[in-house]
């Protein structure tokens, strides 16, 4: 077992419900082939740094998961045949990449649970200070 | 008339730069993990072209130096970062 993390990009061109039903089903493929998702970030339109099939815009989505190393070529399949996703990007995280990844998710799940606090920006370099 | 020539006086004091010794800022601040989600935080270790910056420069460790290349390639990859720049900043 292993922990993954991958990002993809789809396209811009749409609709929110097509894009979720697009997320689930790539989150399908990973829970078939027994994979146990950990984390699921949608960090929404987002401009991209220069041009992917002519548009200049990407629904980004992460997914972290814990699963056997077979599964990655599994969902790389599935992600170029299907042509919604203009990018995508999978890695093994390392021991230092998941305490980050942890440190991550509790953030987040810290600032679910209190939506009213105000939303802290901090920059990679300060919330390691403290690893 | 050897002496004085010794003691050459400036008007202006000549700028004797001390310099400043260069540090690794992963090593000293305790970073172990270079995340490619921040472009905000590498664009620190690229120039205006968007080119990675050479170690003697950054002065960062080889070790973390491998991981900020990896950190860079993966954000260029995600179109986080762009591969070529005119103008970064």
């Amino acid at each position: 077992m292993n922990h993954y993390e991958t990002v993809f990009i789809l396209t811009p061109v749409l609709s929110d419900a097509q894009m979720k039903e697009a997320v689930e089903k790539f989150k399908g493929v990973l829970t078939e082939n027994d994979a146990t998702i950990v984390n699921e970030e949608n960090w929404g339109l987002r401009k991209l740094a220069y041009s992917i099939q002519n548009k200049t815009t990407g629904f980004y989505t992460l997914i972290e998961f814990d699963g056997e190393p077979t599964i990655v070529r599994k969902l790389e399949t599935a992600f170029r045949r299907d042509e919604k996703v203009l990018r995508f990007l999978t890695f093994r995280l390392d021991k230092y990449a998941a305490e980050y990844a942890a440190k991550r998710r509790n953030k987040k799940a810290a600032k679910e649970e209190t939506p009213a606090a105000p939303v802290e920006e901090a920059p990679m370099a300060e919330e390691n200070i403290n690893v | 008339m050897a002496q004085t020539q010794s003691e050459i006086r400036y008007l202006t004091p000549l700028s004797v730069d001390t310099k400043k010794k260069k540090y690794c800022r992963f090593k000293r601040s305790g970073i172990k993990y270079i995340d490619y989600k921040d472009p905000e935080f590498l664009k620190k270790f690229l120039n205006e072209q968007g080119k990675i910056l050479p170690r003697r420069i950054t002065g960062t460790s080889l070790k973390f130096q491998r991981r900020v290349a990896q950190a860079v390639k993966r954000a260029r990859h995600l179109a986080l970062l762009p591969y070529v720049a005119d103008l970064m900043k």
